[in-house]
Formats: C-alpha cells, sequence, structure tokens
C-alpha cells in the first residue's frame, strides 16, 4: 500500500473505535446489539490497524499530520514515526487477540453487567492507547492518556459487584493520577524551556537545556511514567487492578497498557532530552533488577491466577528496564552500536511480553470462567476437562519461563548480552553493577520457571481438588481463536527472531539520540539466527526448534520400532493400599514454600498455623492442620503508609489557618497580594 | 579434497549426535564403580547400566490414571533436548566454531526446559511424592541458574565470545589454568554440576527414601520405555556438564581440527578426562555428608559469590 492512502487510513481506524464506542453507548438497552456491535468495531479495527501498522513496518517509513482546533495550543498533531508505528503494531495485535476472544468472554455478562458500557469503554480504551502513542502534541497527549486511564478505571470495576474490585479500581485511579502530576510536570518543564507544546520542535531545543532542567525532566518522567509501568516501588495499584477487569481487559492492561510507560520512557530519554547521563542508565539498570527480581518472588507467593499473571508483568517490565538502562548506559559513553542491543532487546521484549501475558491472561481468563473461581488452589486435572487450553497455557508458560525456541527466550537472551557487552566493555565499577543486574536476570528466570511450573502445574496436572474443577469444560471458539493467534506468535517471534531483530534495529536507529551507527546488529539472510556486531554471540532459535523437531521425531520413531510389542497398561500406581484423593496431591502453597522460606529476608513472610487435636491435653493426635502463608505488603507498612500519615499530619497543621473568621480569609488575600507585587516588581 | 572433507564432517557429525548417549551409562557405571571402591565395596560391572537400560526397554508399562499427555510426553522431550545439547556443545575438536546452537545461554536453557518437563510430569500423577520432588527441583534448579550462567559467562568474559566451540579454542591457546579467576569459576562450576546433575550433597542419586530425594521423587511413577528414557537422558546430562567442564576449563589435548588423525586422539583424550572427572565426583560424594535441604541455598549463594569474585578479577 502507498503512503498517501495508508495516511489516508489512519483517522479511518481511529473512526473505526469511536464508532464502535459510541454505537455500544446508544445502544446499551439491548446487551446483545451492544455486544455485537463492539465486537464487529473492535475487532475490524484491531484488524485493520494490524495490516496498517505491519505494512508501515515492513516499508520503513512513517508521517504526521496535524488536524484544526480553534484552540491554539490544542491541535490534534499525530506523528506516526518508526517508534509510534512499532507500539501501534504492539497494541493491534494483542487488541485483536482479545477483542475475538472478548467476543465470546463477555456473553457471560449478558443480564448481569451492561454490555454497552463494556463495549463503550473498551472501544475508548484501545483509541485512547492508539492515541496515545501516535500523539504529538503535550496536551493532546495528556488528553488521550485520560482517556486512556479513564477507560481503563471504568473496565477495572466493571464487575461492581464485587466490593474488592472497587477498592481496587480506587487505588488505581489516585496511583494513575499521582502518576500523571509527575508527568504534567515533567511536560511543564519541557513548555518551559523549549516554549512549544509540540513533541517535533521540543525535540529540536531541549537538546541544549542545561544539565538539572534534563535531570528533573527525566526523574519526574520516571516516576510518572514509572507508575503505569509498574515498576517497583510505584507498582502496588497492579496487582489489584489487573486480575479485577475483565480477562480480556486484564490482557489488554497487562500485555499493552504498561508499555505505554516503556514508550514514553523511550521517547523522552532517547529521542526528546538531551545525551544520556550515566546516572540515569544506572537508576534504571537498579530500578529494573529490583522490579524483575522482587516481582517473581511476589509472583511466586500468589495463588490467585491472575494476580500471579499481574505480578509477573512487575517482572517483565523489570527484564525491559535491564534493556533500557543498559543501553542509556552506552550511549553516555557513546557507544552507540553497543546501545543498540539494549534498546533492541528492550523493545523486543516489550512485544513478546505483550504476547506471551496476553496468552497467559486469556487462558486464565478460560479457566477462571470454567471454574468461577481464581484461587489456584481449587483448580487441578484441568487438562482433561480443558485439553487445548491447556496446551496454549502451556505455550504461554514456557514463553515467559524463557524456554527456547519460543519468543521469552530470543529477547532475554539479546538482553543478556546487552550485559555481557557491558561487563566486559565499560572498566570494573560499571562492570560490577552489571554483573549483579546478569545475577538478577539469571535468578529472575530461573525463578519465573519455578512459578510457572507451579502455575500449570497446579492448575492443569493432578487430580481436580474442587467440584468446580471438575464440572470444568472447554472455552467456545471465539475464545480459542484469540488465544491460538498469540500462541502462533509466541513461535514465529522466536524463531524468526534474525527478521525481527532486523526491523528492530532500523527502527531504533530512527531515534534522535540513536543516530546512524556505523555498526548495526547484523543479520543473516536465513532471518532466524541473530548476530552480534561485536562478534561476542550468535544463535538460531529456528535451527533449533527443526533440531528439536527432527529429534524427537527420530526417537519417538526408533523408541517406537524397539518396544512395538511392549503394553501400556491404565492402573493405579503406588496408592499404598488406600484411594488416591486430591487432598495427597502437593498445593500451590506447600510447592512455593521452600524458595519463600529462602526468601524470607526479602518477602516477609507471616506465618499461622492452627492444629486441632483430638485431645487437647495429649495433643499427640492431630484431627486437622491449617496453614496460612502470606506475605506482608512492605511497600504499603513501609513506604505508603508513613507518606500518608506524613501528609495527613501536615494538612492538619495547614487547618490551623483556616479559623472560619472571614476577616482573616481577605487579611490572607492581602498578605498574598503584597507579596506578588513586591515579587513582580523585581 | 572437498569430498574428504565432507566425509571428515560427516563422522565428526555422528560422533557428536552419538557421543553423549553412546557413553553416558558407562560414564555413570564408571561413577558406580569409583564410589563402590572408596566403599571398600566391589560393586557392579561398569556396564550395568546398559543392561538397565535394555532391560528396561523390554519390560510393559503400568501408567497411573491421572497422567495426563504430559506425563507421557515429558521423557521424550526430555531425550530429544539431551541429544540436541549433545551436538551442540565441544566434545573431541573445537573446530566448527559457528554452530548455531552452541551459545553458552542457550544451553543453559535447554536444560531448563528438560528441567521443566521434568517437573512438570512429577505433579502430574497427583502423588505426593512427585509433587515434593518437583518443588524441590525447581528450588534447586531455579538458584543454580544464576552460578552457572556467571561461571560461563567468566570463561566467556576471558575468550571474548559466547560460543562454546570458540570458547574451548582460545581457552586451549592459553597455559594451563593460567589465572586465578578461572580456577574460581570453575570451583563454582563443579557446584552446579553436583546441584544440577542431582548428585551429594544436594541429592542421593542411589536412595529412594522420600526425605532425601529430588530427581528419584519425580521419577518414581515411572517404568518399561519411559522410564528408560528419563535415566538415560538423566545421565546424559551428567555426561554433557562433565564434557563442559572437562573441554571449556581443561581443553587441553582438544583436536583443533576435523581430520581423523587428531579426532581420534583427542576422542582417547577426551575419556581420560571424562574418567577423571567420574573419579574426582566419586571422591566427592564419598568424603561428603548430604546437606540439609535448607542449607543448599548456601552452597549455591557460595557459588554465585565465587564467581562474581572472579569476574572481578577480570574486568
Amino acid at each position: 500500500m502507498s503512503a498517501v492512502y495508508l495516511q489516508q487510513l489512519f483517522p479511518t481506524i481511529l473512526g473505526l473505535f469511536t464508532i464502535g464506542a459510541i454505537g455500544s453507548l446508544i445502544f446499551r438497552y439491548d446487551d446483545e446489539a451492544a455486544h455485537a456491535w463492539s465486537s464487529i468495531f473492535s475487532i475490524v479495527g484491531s484488524l485493520s490497524t494490524l495490516v496498517f501498522s505491519l505494512s508501515l513496518l515492513m516499508q520503513g517509513i512513517g508521517f504526521s499530520f496535524a488536524g484544526y482546533s480553534t484552540f491554539p495550543a490544542l491541535t490534534f498533531s499525530f506523528t506516526l514515526d518508526h517508534l509510534s508505528v512499532f507500539f501501534v503494531f504492539v497494541i493491534s495485535l494483542i487488541a485483536l487477540a482479545a477483542s475475538v476472544y472478548g467476543y465470546g468472554y463477555a456473553k457471560q455478562y449478558i443480564g448481569k453487567y451492561n454490555l454497552g458500557t463494556l463495549g463503550f469503554f473498551y472501544n475508548s480504551f484501545i483509541l485512547g492507547m492508539l492515541l496515545v502513542v501516535t500523539s504529538s502534541n503535550i496536551l493532546f497527549f495528556l488528553i488521550a492518556w485520560e482517556v486512556m486511564s479513564v477507560a481503563s478505571y471504568f473496565l477495572v470495576i466493571y464487575e461492581r459487584h464485587e466490593q474488592a474490585n472497587i477498592k481496587a479500581g480506587t487505588l488505581y485511579f489516585v496511583m494513575t493520577h499521582v502518576g500523571t502530576a509527575f508527568i504534567t510536570l515533567a511536560f511543564l518543564l519541557m513548555f518551559k524551556v523549549t516554549g512549544s507544546l509540540d513533541f517535533g520542535t521540543i525535540k529540536l531545543s531541549l537538546m541544549t537545556a542545561p544539565l538539572w532542567i534534563q535531570n528533573m525532566i527525566f526523574v519526574l518522567a520516571l516516576i510518572g511514567f514509572g507508575t503505569k509501568a509498574g515498576i517497583i516501588p510505584f507498582h502496588i495499584w497492579l496487582p489489584s487492578a489487573h486480575p479485577a477487569a475483565p480477562s480480556h481487559v486484564s490482557a489488554l492492561m497487562s500485555g499493552v497498557m504498561i508499555k505505554t510507560g516503556i514508550y514514553m520512557f523511550i521517547r523522552i530519554f532517547f529521542d526528546l532530552l538531551g545525551p544520556a547521563q550515566v546516572w540515569w542508565g544506572v537508576t534504571i539498570l537498579i530500578l529494573g533488577a529490583i522490579s524483575a527480581l522482587l516481582g517473581v518472588l511476589y509472583a511466586l507467593s500468589e495463588h490467585d491466577l491472575k494476580r500471579l499473571l499481574a505480578y509477573h508483568s512487575i517482572e517483565n517490565i523489570g527484564i525491559i528496564m535491564l534493556g533500557l538502562g543498559s543501553s542509556l548506559v552506552f550511549l553516555s559513553f557513546g557507544m552507540k552500536a553497543l546501545a543498540l542491543i539494549g534498546l533492541i532487546a528492550a523493545l523486543f521484549h516489550t512485544m513478546n511480553h505483550a504476547v506471551f501475558k496476553g496468552l497467559l491472561f486469556l487462558g486464565a481468563g478460560s479457566v477462571i470462567h470454567a471454574t468461577h473461581t481464581r484461587n489456584i488452589e481449587k483448580y487441578g486435572g484441568l487438562i482433561r476437562y480443558m485439553p487445548q487450553t491447556a496446551f496454549l497455557f502451556l505455550i504461554g508458560a514456557m514463553a515467559i519461563s524463557a524456554l527456547p525456541p519460543l519468543n521469552g527466550f530470543a529477547s532475554e537472551w539479546l538482553t543478556f548480552q546487552a550485559m555481557f557487552s557491558a561487563v566486559s566493555s565499560l572498566g570494573s565499577t560499571m562492570g560490577m553493577i552489571f554483573v549483579l543486574a546478569i545475577g538478577a536476570l539469571a535468578f529472575t528466570s530461573g525463578l519465573a520457571a519455578a512459578c510457572f511450573v507451579k502455575a500449570f502445574g497446579i492448575t492443569f496436572l493432578a487430580r481436580p481438588r474442587s467440584d468446580e474443577a471438575k464440572h470444568a469444560h472447554e472455552s467456545s471458539a471465539p475464545l480459542l481463536v484469540g488465544m491460538y493467534f498469540l500462541a502462533t506468535l509466541t513461535l514465529i517471534f522466536g524463531v524468526f527472531a534474525g527478521k525481527v531483530t532486523g526491523i528492530l534495529t532500523v527502527l531504533a536507529q530512527a531515534l534522535q539520540n540513536m543516530g546512524m551507527s556505523a555498526e548495526t546488529l547484523n543479520v543473516l539472510p536465513s532471518v532466524s539466527a541473530v548476530h552480534l556486531s561485536n562478534n561476542f554471540a550468535n544463535m538460531s532459535l529456528g535451527l533449533l526448534f527443526v533440531g528439536l523437531v527432527i529429534a524427537l521425531a527420530l526417537i519417538g520413531i526408533i523408541v517406537g520400532l524397539v518396544t512395538k510389542n511392549r503394553k501400556l497398561r491404565r492402573d493405579r500406581t503406588w496408592d499404598c493400599g488406600t484411594e488416591l484423593l486430591p487432598r495427597m496431591e502437593i498445593t500451590a502453597t506447600g510447592f512455593s514454600r521452600s524458595l519463600i522460606v529462602i526468601f524470607k529476608g526479602l518477602l516477609r513472610p507471616t506465618r499461622q498455623t492452627h492444629i486441632e487435636y483430638h485431645d487437647a491435653e495429649l495433643r499427640y493426635f492431630p484431627k486437622k492442620s491449617v496453614v496460612h502463608l502470606e506475605l506482608k505488603d512492605i511497600y504499603l507498612d513501609n513506604f505508603y503508609a508513613p507518606v500518608q500519615s506524613f501528609i495527613t499530619r501536615l494538612s492538619n497543621q495547614f487547618k490551623r489557618i483556616q479559623s472560619g473568621n472571614t476577616n482573616l480569609y481577605i487579611v490572607y488575600m492581602l498578605i498574598t497580594l503584597i507579596a506578588l507585587l513586591v515579587i513582580l516588581a523585581h | 579434497m572437498t569430498l574428504s572433507f565432507n566425509i571428515n564432517i560427516l563422522i565428526f557429525w555422528i560422533l557428536q549426535l552419538l557421543l553423549i548417549p553412546v557413553m553416558a551409562p558407562f560414564v555413570i557405571g564408571m561413577t558406580r564403580k569409583f564410589k563402590a571402591l572408596f566403599q571398600n565395596r566391589e560393586g557392579a560391572s561398569i556396564f550395568q547400566p546398559y543392561r538397565d537400560l535394555w532391560k528396561l526397554f523390554h519390560k510393559d508399562e503400568v501408567v497411573s490414571h491421572d497422567a495426563s499427555w504430559i506425563f507421557l510426553v515429558a521423557p521424550y522431550i526430555i531425550f530429544a533436548v539431551m541429544i540436541v545439547i549433545g551436538a551442540g556443545i565441544p566434545l573431541v575438536s573445537s573446530a566448527f566454531p559457528n554452530i548455531l546452537t552452541s551459545d553458552f545461554l542457550l544451553i543453559i536453557y535447554l536444560l531448563a526446559l528438560a528441567t521443566f518437563f521434568l517437573a512438570l510430569a512429577g505433579i502430574d500423577t497427583g502423588a505426593g511424592f512427585g509433587g515434593f520432588g518437583s518443588s524441590r527441583e525447581m528450588m534447586v534448579a531455579s538458584l543454580t541458574e544464576g552460578g552457572l550462567i556467571l561461571s560461563l559467562l567468566s570463561l566467556a568474559l576471558i575468550a571474548g565470545t559466547s560460543n562454546l566451540f570458540g570458547i574451548s579454542a582460545r581457552i586451549a591457546a592459553l597455559p594451563f589454568l593460567h589465572s586465578t579467576p578461572l580456577l574460581l569459576a570453575f570451583m563454582s562450576f563443579i557446584i552446579s554440576l553436583l546441584a544440577e546433575t542431582k548428585r551429594f550433597p544436594f541429592d542421593n542419586p542411589a536412595t529412594h527414601l522420600e526425605l532425601t530425594m529430588i530427581h528419584e521423587a519425580m521419577i518414581l511413577e515411572y517404568s518399561g520405555k519411559r522410564l528408560a528414557l528419563i535415566e538415560w537422558a538423566a545421565w546424559g546430562k551428567y555426561l554433557i556438564f562433565i564434557a563442559l567442564g572437562a573441554n571449556l576449563f581443561f581443553p587441553m589435548g582438544i583436536s583443533a581440527s576435523l581430520s581423523l588423525f587428531s579426532v581420534i586422539p583427542a576422542l582417547v583424550i577426551f575419556i581420560l578426562k571424562v574418567l577423571a572427572f567420574c573419579f574426582g565426583i566419586a571422591f566427592i560424594e564419598s568424603t561428603m555428608a548430604k546437606y540439609r535441604i535448607f542449607r543448599l541455598p548456601d552452597l549455591l549463594f557460595t557459588s554465585f559469590i565465587i564467581n562474581i569474585i572472579a569476574i572481578a578479577l577480570i574486568i
């Protein structure tokens, strides 16, 4: 498709989502009609967004245009450069899968909740995200940011009959606006220095701004967008808000919404601000390492399936930030070729995480839809009742555990390689920081594998632990189609990692601070291999995949021929003469307990044991024993609670000047007026 | 010339593919023999593991009612991973520096792939033992990964490449154990080896006591050909770790080309080095008590710290 044609397609796409949103609001009294309307428009909208962004990505072109407004400051200007198009592509991938899935999934709400409002907020949510990553004007960006945040708030509290969801929504609402406050401050600083609201103009003049302003903008943007991205310690809203939303919305929130924070990190640190400072990179690296390690540790102790996945989003945001941090550090030393590896790793992992986390949330949604509970301990044996969902969830679990040849491994490998290059080329002080970050990432991926053995094993394997699990059934076709789509992508992005990194190289080099560097990642014509420019490493997941398939086939054939006459009998094994009951299986708590005990210094678990005895005096024969293993939220206790009490105390101090006496208030105004006159006179 | 070169490559590839599975039972037999000698026993024949495999392949199987396809497929996946890794690590020759599946991270994560399916298979039948085995396996595996990655990273930093053939070739060009970091990295590698292959002090490979075991607990419900595959793959993993230790840290004697005249003596040297490793591991196992499970993390963190020191000395 030609560029002109594509340029006209973009407003059409935005229009599709708008019509989808408004239409479902109009049909809100007829659930069926509203649902059909919203689904059709979100599916067609995301499909055309996908085609649109893919053809732009493949051709490597972008464009920008401005709309008109009577407000001079508020021009609806869009820029679709490489970075924006990439994020549009990622959003459209997950939006497509989630919309198809949502068509089947949201039917359960018919008669319970209003589907018209769901359709309205769902379409506006996608629209908001698309506007966030394409707008090139500060005010317009903030409006888009609010559309995205508010729409997602209403989606979080959509199942409003549950008190927990309202609470999660409120926390999300407060946190997202605290974040927005920091973002607004960062933008105001930009406006003050450059005198412009347009990102394009800001980009040209912000380079020369004084260092302290650059540093201020860095800190404010880090906190503001970090809150949306869910980095520790600004993450507290994430594990409660993401699970509360309907599952296809959770997939969008965890898969792509938090990535808008990453998008703005890249936009500001690599495209708008001046030359990177060393401490920016190191800060991001350390925050990333902490988020990755703590995120996975919290996930390990979590027994609510969707909360577990939400904590893994924090972990993966941490991994993305490890790539970004390495890249910034390299940039600050002027090593652009190596910075490229880190940035590509971050972008690649952004896309991969969106795909496999989307898949896992959709899978979790199917399980919850079938069993009506989010508690892992109540599942078990679901592989028999929902075989396809189990298979798809397994693919997602393998991808997030970074097991080759799936996509999660490809981007973690690149992240590792970026940090390896830092160790070998940056001298000992900086090198040691990177060694610790490498250690954090290594432990993280090991613990993630442990966590997903737990999540998959306890959910799908062994015997069902509850009646709900016994009566589970396979998901309907739209749900499965959405998941098959994403599962296929995890394999494609892994096996063709070479091709993907090739595209990402072009994209990353278009950023102002990266610039065109002579050295790049070389990509073999075989499209599957990844080579690093410094000749340190190369690998091909495509070759590995082929090798594994051939090896599996050969082993199957040879073993089959050798043991042709042997029989396989299904029977009871190792039952020690009693009936095997679900109670004899290992539980999720039991599975993760040893790791939690090892990390008890970090996690602070509280353990309560209640034992009921047959004879309370003798205490030899326990009748029943209950163990509660819980984690305290150390951030609430040690960070947010003190901040809250400080603000309360401060407010109480200010209460003193409010006597209720009008004369006194007039005195205040007079003093203010005089003070202002004195200041302005100078 | 091209013809002979191709034949050499073919022979080399067949050797790469077959060496690990063919030699693994022998290596386990030798380790057991050495351990028996330390215990003043005569011990079973070193070919006993081959007979065990033969016997298991001729038995029928019993599979639990509760087991799913994961349980049935896992042994094949684990065995396939072992073959693929065996084809991608330096065994007798350090030529072929551009094999695209011999990056050290890729090998470590392939091992994780096998561990992942082994642990799932342990949970699958719903037996208590299997589940606890899986829990312990994942605990040890997740904590080992850091030490293992960093110890191979030390080598990669010295060699300037993360390709295992490249590492082997470059370290071979250096004088014998030329530096302290190499020695430290090797110490840490040995800890990882013992942890990953489930030997003392982490696990007792010769026991079926439920309190002391990790690996045996997970595969308790396997029988017949699947038990054979899973045991064979575990022995293969043991040999893979020994081969990595022998050819990355002590690559002397490894052939620098693919010609038959250098590959055959290299094969002999390789077998001798492997036997030395077996003896060393048997020695460690005979002189050490098994640790309590909650003391294992201390050992694994020690391995991590040793590596950090090693890397600090390199950069």
